[in-house]
């Protein structure tokens, strides 16, 4: 049983994650290369332009789930299988989300980088 | 790829490595937490180390968003798994702790994971992208072409 809400738990992380970090990528994406609008326009455009993209506060809220979950899993498993099987599988999971939500071009090159990172991370922690 | 982006990569891999240990040095003097302490979990931050690392922690937070804003997500992400190499890194050299031959198998392939992205191309086209039309003309990155 209590394996099950350890698992629930990483599954809600991965989800979440995974949603943050797309909604993030998309926003800073609208708003377009932080360093030229640095340059052109001074620090404050550049967060006053993050701020006021809607979807960066959704991703963030998105973090949020993500890091009480990450909280939760913790007090219901152990560290060593909560942290590396949410990592990994969040690394994965980004590379599917990426590809169907922000049309990166996941090519092999990709997919074989999220595998090997994946599958190190979880090495790392055995 | 200019020499200043690899160093927002870099500043990823840097910042929340060193932002974490510092959080967990500071945590170790204060002690444990329960949900019936949380004004302490505001006193924290008086903590120097742990003001420090949540100073870093955004220092983090912002080189990830400046990456995200030129780069694909696919792309950025490897970069802040080097976090684990760097912390086992200083932990072998620095501290002596042991690292099991898994653990360096480990980070070979994460080692391995990072320069297959990095050798590719940062930016996928991105003519097909939904929201590049909608994006304000003259902040669309110069580094995205056709």
């Amino acid at each position: 049983m209590k394996d099950l809400y350890a698992w629930s738990a990483i599954g809600l992380i991965v989800l979440a994650s995974t949603t943050g970090d797309v909604l993030l990528s998309y926003s800073m994406k609208r708003v377009g290369d932080v360093g030229e609008l640095w340059k052109r326009r001074g620090v404050l455009a550049v967060i006053g332009r993050v701020l006021a993209t809607p979807t960066f506060a959704l991703g963030l809220m998105a973090m949020g789930v993500a890091f009480y979950s990450l909280l939760f899993g913790l007090s219901w498993g152990n560290l060593s299988l909560v942290v590396p099987a949410s990592a990994s599988l969040t690394f994965v999971a980004n590379a599917v989300a990426a590809r169907i939500f922000l049309h990166e071009r996941v090519g092999r090159r990709r997919w074989i980088a999220a595998l090997l990172v994946a599958g190190g991370v979880v090495l790392m922690a055995v | 790829m200019t020499f200043r982006k690899y160093l927002v990569l870099a500043g990823i891999t840097v910042f929340s490595t060193a932002g974490d240990s510092l959080l967990a040095r500071g945590m170790k003097d204060l002690g444990g937490f329960s949900l019936h302490n949380l004004s302490g979990l505001l006193l924290a931050i008086l903590n120097p180390w742990v003001a420090v690392g949540i100073l870093f922690l955004l220092t983090f937070f912002a080189c990830y968003m400046s990456a995200l804003s030129w780069a694909d997500l696919t792309y950025v992400l490897p970069a802040t798994s080097l976090a684990y190499v760097l912390v086992a890194l200083i932990g072998h050299f620095r501290l002596h702790e042991v690292i099991s031959p898994t653990r360096w198998l480990g980070i070979a392939l994460i080692a391995a994971g990072v320069g297959f992205v990095a050798a590719g191309p940062s930016v996928t086209p991105a003519r097909e992208r939904p929201n590049s039309q909608s994006a304000p003309r003259d902040t669309v990155s110069l580094e995205v072409k056709p």
